[in-house]
């Protein structure tokens, strides 16, 4: 089965290229089961993938393809690792991938024959993509991947291009990313010159063989660093973390997927990949630490006041990454996919849920305009008070098992962390349960008419709904804490991936009452600011009051769009603008059209030669007969 | 006779002949110069080969088939440019050259 896992990308490869290729001649039936089949079959086939991986004692493998580039000692091959860590994402992927395919379907529906089959085209091509990115044996391939998920991004953000704003979003989300993928493609420069390799299993062995205090550790921080940048533009953290809230201008499903679910996880991923990278850089893992933190305070603040369904979300999403990558920070590598696992669920979920609601609604995005969908639509209402309850991290749920893994590492790292990321899990549930309330509790806030639409979503679009929410439930069963005297599963299953730095990583591990303390802490703090929510916004009614102090900052994102409008887009635009006057213009223009103008006025005196007078002619010649005479006379 | 007589001569005959081409607008005048210009360089061909040939180069009468030569190529060119100049002046009744200015443009 392991040899056939070229399968699992080139379906939704073929996928796309049906879809792509035939988007004048395909019905909606045939392209919606084209594009749903290739991935629920990729889906089959990883399934089958992770049966086998998860055998205990089975060692990661590489299917070699084909030799790529073969440039003297550097031999970069085509080839897949599958492993514990790339058979869980390919699940991942291809699992929340399918769901929201079929999803995709029904929410799609509206639009024209041609742009149904473009918008699957583009999801097969970017599934692809995600693909390739978790299945490459080597840093090269990954970021093959890694530039196509970037780019499909980029084309369904601007799915509905004759939108100018969707269309900067794209733009947006597309320049960010490229910052970032800057960094990356450095960082696996620096591997050349220093492995002479980028496969990971080399890359790996070698960086351990050089063991923690050895006369490279600072380009080992280096490397770490500039792939780190790489993640920090894909999985959208703090500097870089702006264009994954515009980014909601793509399709409801494209957020979920994309956004939410898959690509953003791709930097945790790669990080998580590189474990041994980071553990002998401390001091970039601490900065991992620091970023992912700042980042998750951050967004959950913004969310706090957001009003616009999506945006609540999104900024959640960046607030959960930060989550993920300070659990990498502090080492817990496990803790972190797994958290990427639990999210995917109930972040996809939510997305699809908001996009049910959105779709009733008739468009509407603005939560402030909704309310009371509780009655109008049943199975929405619970999925998402589900992935409500999973996000904010009640237990038994599985949002609580990953949060408060990554939190109890936390607390064993650094005390103040510690209470940070608490307070950051505090506001993700006064926030997702804040949305619950003003979207599906009180009255109904909209117009006549759109009360009259509201309607419940067809069953395309419940059924994955249903399905994540019971995997939201029941996802975190794999990873229970070994307090409650089971085996933490995941960390077992996760192990040969992280085995390399575990020699470097000093074991100590908390007390079971403190563990419990921590858990019970954070569960009671999280219900009660539940109910704080509850409380203020259960019978929400849209005043029309305008923020004030805090608050309206909070509304207006901190600024930060702001601020890097005037520190780094005017600039950048006034010094385009000098050199497109002041070089471009004044200097290259005029020598270009100089040269142009003197070559036809010279050619214009020239020209006066050839006067069509026969004596003229005749005239020159017995001229320039007698200079050379005299010429030859005189030498 | 010295050789620089048939030089100056030779030498005469081509500036008439130049000034004729140059000067005159009649195009059987420029012609005949164009004849002159010939004849002219014919003359110091055979000055030079008589010159040779009494010095007792062997090899001087080679001069006297280059005159055979342009006289040969000189008869072909009258019979071509006088027929040009029969048909100029059955277009035009004129035989002035610059009348012929008009195929410049």
């Amino acid at each position: 089965m392991i040899n056939l896992v070229w399968l699992v990308p080139v379906l939704p490869l073929l996928g796309f290229l049906i879809n792509g290729l035939g988007r004048r001649y395909l019905s909606k039936s045939q392209v919606g089961v084209v594009g749903s089949g290739v991935i629920l079959a990729a889906f089959v086939i990883s399934v089958m993938i992770f049966l086998e991986v998860r055998q205990p004692g089975f060692s990661g493998q590489v299917v070699t393809l084909f030799d790529f580039i073969n440039v003297g000692r550097l031999q970069i091959p085509f080839a897949f690792q599958v492993d514990q860590l790339s058979a869980l994402f390919l699940l991942i992927i291809t699992g929340v991938g399918s769901l929201i395919h079929i999803y995709s379907t029904s929410y799609m529906h509206d639009e024209s024959n041609e742009g149904f089959a473009r918008y699957f085209a583009y999801l097969n091509l970017f599934v692809f993509s995600m693909l390739l990115l978790v299945l490459g044996a080597n840093y090269v391939l990954m970021f093959i991947g890694w530039e196509g998920v970037g780019l499909c991004s980029y084309l369904l953000i601007g799915f509905w291009f004759k939108n100018a704003s969707y269309n900067k979003a794209a733009k947006k989300a597309f320049v960010m990313n490229r910052i970032g993928d800057l960094g990356f493609l450095l960082g696996i420069f620096g591997m050349i010159a220093m492995f002479s390799s980028v496969t990971f299993s080399e890359v790996f062995s070698k960086t351990a063989a050089l063991g923690a205090h050895s006369n490279y550790s600072s380009q080992i921080a280096i490397i770490a660093m500039l792939l780190f940048i790489g993640a920090m533009g894909k999985s959208a953290q703090i500097p870089l973390y702006t264009w994954l809230p515009d980014a909601m201008a793509g399709p409801t499903p494209v957020s979920a997927l994309i956004h939410a679910a898959t690509m953003v996880t791709a930097g945790i991923y790669m990080v998580a990949r590189s474990n041994v990278l980071y553990t002998l850089a401390p001091q970039i893992q601490t900065v991992v630490a620091v970023i992912g933190l700042a980042t998750a305070l951050l967004a959950a603040s913004i969310a706090l006041v957001q009003n616009d369904i999506k945006k609540v979300l999104a900024y959640s999403t960046v607030s959960q990454l930060g989550y993920m990558f300070l659990a990498l920070g502090v080492g817990a590598y496990t803790a972190a996919v797994f958290h990427v696992m639990t999210h995917a669920f109930f972040k996809a979920l939510l997305f699809l849920g908001s996009g049910s609601v959105i779709h009733a609604m008739g468009g509407e995005q603005d939560i402030r305009k909704m309310g009371g969908l509780k009655k109008f639509m049943p199975t929405t209402n619970w999925t998402f008070l589900v992935g409500c309850l999973a996000i904010a991290g009640i237990p038994g749920l599985s949002g609580f098992f990953s949060k408060d893994e990554i939190l109890a590492h936390t607390f064993e790292h650094n005390k103040i962390m510690y209470v940070l990321a608490l307070a950051g899990a505090l506001m993700t549930a006064f926030y997702m349960f804040r949305l619950y309330y003003i979207t599906f509790t009180g009255s109904f806030r909209g117009t006549h008419e759109q009360e009259h639409h509201l309607h419940e979503s067809p069953v395309a679009i419940t059924l994955p709904l249903v399905i994540l929410a019971i995997l939201s439930i029941v996802g975190g069963y794999i990873g229970l804490p070994e307090v409650f005297g089971v085996k933490h599963w995941l960390a077992e299953y996760l192990s040969p991936i992280f085995a390399p730095s575990a020699p470097f990583i000093e074991a100590h591990h908390l007390e079971h009452s403190m563990e419990w303390l921590l858990m019970g802490l954070s569960s009671v703090l999280v219900i009660i600011f539940i109910f704080i929510a509850r409380s203020k916004y259960v019978k929400y009614a849209d005043t029309g009051r305008e923020n004030t102090g805090l608050a309206k900052v909070l509304e207006n994102k901190w600024y930060v769009d702001e601020l890097y409008d005037a520190v780094i887009v005017k600039p950048l635009g006034m010094l385009s603008r000098f050199f497109q006057d002041a070089l471009e213009k004044a200097g290259i223009d005029r020598l270009v059209n100089g040269v142009g103008r003197s070559i036809t006025w010279g050619s214009q005196q020239a020209r006066r030669l050839q006067n069509g007078q026969v004596g003229f002619y005749v005239f020159a010649m017995v001229i320039g007969i007698i200079v050379l005479f005299v010429i030859g006379l005189l030498l | 006779m010295p050789v620089q007589y048939y030089i100056f001569l030779s030498i005469a005959l081509f500036c008439i002949g130049i000034m004729g081409v140059l000067m005159r607008r009649n195009a059987i005048i420029i012609f005949m110069c164009i004849e002159l210009l010939l004849n002219a360089v014919n003359l110091l061909l055979v000055a030079f080969s008589k010159m040779w040939a009494d010095a007792g180069r062997i090899d001087a009468a080679a001069a006297q088939i280059f005159v055979f030569f342009i006289m040969v190529v000189a008869a072909a060119e009258v019979a071509v440019g006088l027929a040009i100049i029969v048909m100029v002046y059955r277009n035009t009744h004129s035989v002035d050259i610059n009348i012929l200015n008009r195929l410049k443009n």
